[in-house]
């Protein structure tokens, strides 16, 4: 399944790296990243596959929003096709 | 890749302007379950609702957690209890509320509704056995809405029906005084009532329907509120058009879950009702649309043009977004369960005179109003009947929900909690109507009724 992971928060050294590891562990593989600091906060969105991954969508939105809160950071993961409704005709 | 920007937008609409999929609703056909008893009736009833339902809440809520979007109700309709119990021989049809509110709970449901009869012409005998245990059947049960069409465009307005259901609903407020008359918020009477409707009080699984059938109602005036924020002081040109956009993008998205839920529950996919449904949270009000179109408090001179164009635009923004698009379809402005319309109604400003002006203009009509306790059951009556004759001449549908609040009067607030939320006693006109209502017999269908 094609997720969207997005990432924002604080910006400070590591994030990225703190992340990809994570989404590594669990064999998710990373299809597309974007990153920028909007407004002074960090926000990246990550396009994924999880078709990859032997965990389950809701495993995997579990270690990230568990990651999240360990870091102080809001970390999400939805599937691609909302975003892809709402926003291309 | 889509631009962050756009995923931001989403989040932010998710995240503080309270979009949300408003409701999931099951459509089921009853019509198998008629049986001479209705004790049987009953049980088939309860059993069939919950083999057709079984999947619902969880594929909803798994749905809820892929798209990490709100699905704020999960619900049942089904055909109106009228017909199916019409068969029945003998026995109070309050039996079948009780199993309808027994499944639904057993599916994890927050309303069913159907418990209705449909008398715009004329009533069966199952009909007004239905509708004479509605009072019943509400006090006793949670979760079961019950609504009866009393008029439409075609057959005009049964006035017997209007009359009756005067009293039906005094009797729901004295049966429920305890709740402050909550009988009467779970029950709705319309003129033009549509077969689709997957929104509570008044929805009902249609006799035109399939077997089963997913329709999804989606929500979002505060993603309006804050998209017209952007626009301040430019041209109605520019406010149409951002309301149009802000609509298509939430309809989009209703559209995806409800062709994701039928799919997943091996459903037809019914429609995506457009309408922009208030709650009592702050920032998901339709009257802070209007006021933020320029009008300082909802219900003062200018609000119903506001609430015209809002209605139109979200028709116009959301039609291309959905494959099939039905139910009530607009702008629903029931006073207890927005924030706004409690404050105008608090200030005396929004009056049931203007709000029934308004429902020319929007999807629905006199909706969740609480009124004296001490309101005849003949001024109900005449306050239905300007309301289907609003919705008959205009050949639109318009509804009423009121709750004559026992014991209490203007001045007073009664509280009804959760989505409902409080609505203000507002005052209705003294002159009665008493003679009027007691003429009975039906008034014809209107000249622009005759279209073949």
């Amino acid at each position: 399944m094609k997720a969207i992971m997005t990432v924002i928060g604080a910006d400070r050294v590591g994030i990225v790296a703190n992340v990809s590891c994570l989404l590594a562990d669990m064999s998710v593989n990373i299809l597309d990243i974007s990153q920028t600091i909007m407004e002074g906060i960090f926000t990246m969105t990550i396009l994924v596959d999880t078709a990859t991954s032997p965990h389950s969508f809701d495993e995997i939105s579990a270690a990230l929003s568990a990651k999240g809160e360990e870091s102080g950071l809001s970390i999400r993961i939805q599937r691609r096709d909302l975003f892809t409704a709402m926003h291309r005709i | 890749m889509l631009q962050i920007s756009d995923i931001r937008q989403t989040l932010d609409m998710i995240d503080n302007q309270h979009l949300d999929i408003r409701t999931v609703t099951m459509g089921i056909s009853l019509r198998d379950c008629a049986h001479p008893d209705m004790g049987s009736c009953a049980q088939k009833v309860y059993d069939k609702i919950c083999r057709k339902a079984e999947h619902l809440v969880e594929t909803g809520c798994a749905i809820e957690r892929e798209f990490g979007i709100p699905i704020v109700n999960k619900r049942i309709s089904v055909t109106p209890i009228a017909l199916v119990t019409e068969a029945c021989e003998n026995g109070n049809p309050v039996a079948v509320a009780k199993a309808m509110d027994a499944a639904a709970k057993a599916c994890g449901v927050n309303f069913i509704g159907g418990y209705s009869a449909l008398v715009h012409k004329g009533f069966t005998h199952g009909d007004r056995r239905l509708i004479e245990s509605i009072p019943e059947a509400l006090a006793e049960t949670d979760i079961v809405c019950s609504s009866v069409n009393v008029a439409t465009t075609k057959a005009g307005i049964n006035m017997d029906a209007v009359a009756l259901m005067g009293r039906i609903i005094k009797s729901c407020a004295a049966l429920t005084a305890d709740n402050g008359g909550f009988g009467c918020a779970k029950l709705v009477v319309f003129a033009n009532a549509v077969e689709d409707n997957p929104f509570m009080a008044g929805a009902f699984h249609g006799v035109g329907e399939g077997e089963c059938v997913i329709n999804v109602g989606v929500s979002g005036p505060g993603v309006v509120h804050a998209a017209l924020k952007e626009v301040k002081g430019q041209s109605f040109d520019a406010v149409a058009d951002t309301i149009k956009r802000t609509a298509f993008r939430i309809t989009r998205m209703g559209q995806l879950v409800a062709q994701e839920a039928a799919s997943r529950l091996g459903v037809p996919f019914g429609v995506v009702d457009l309408s922009l449904a208030p709650t009592p949270a702050i920032g998901d009000s339709v009257a802070r649309i209007l006021e933020e179109m320029g009008l300082e408090i909802c219900g003062t001179h200018g609000t119903t043009a506001a609430l015209a164009m809002l209605n139109d635009a979200v028709k116009k923004g959301g039609i291309m977004a959905s494959g099939h698009v039905g139910g009530l379809s607009g702008a629903f402005i029931p006073v207890s369960e927005d924030e706004g319309m409690i404050a105008a109604a608090k200030a005396g400003v929004l009056t049931i005179d203007k709000l029934e002006a308004m429902t020319c203009v929007c999807s629905v009509g006199l909706d969740m109003i609480a009124v004296p306790g001490s309101t005849s059951a003949e001024t109900i009556s005449a306050i239905i009947a300007d309301e289907a004759a609003i919705g008959v001449i205009n050949q639109k549908t318009t509804a009423v929900r009121i709750i004559p609040a026992p014991g209490m009067d203007v001045g007073d607030t009664v509280d009804f909690g959760g989505l409902l939320g409080s609505a203000p006693i507002m005052s209705v006109h003294k002159g009665s109507a008493a003679d009027f209502i007691a003429r009975g017999g039906r008034i014809p269908a209107p000249m622009h009724s005759l279209r073949n």
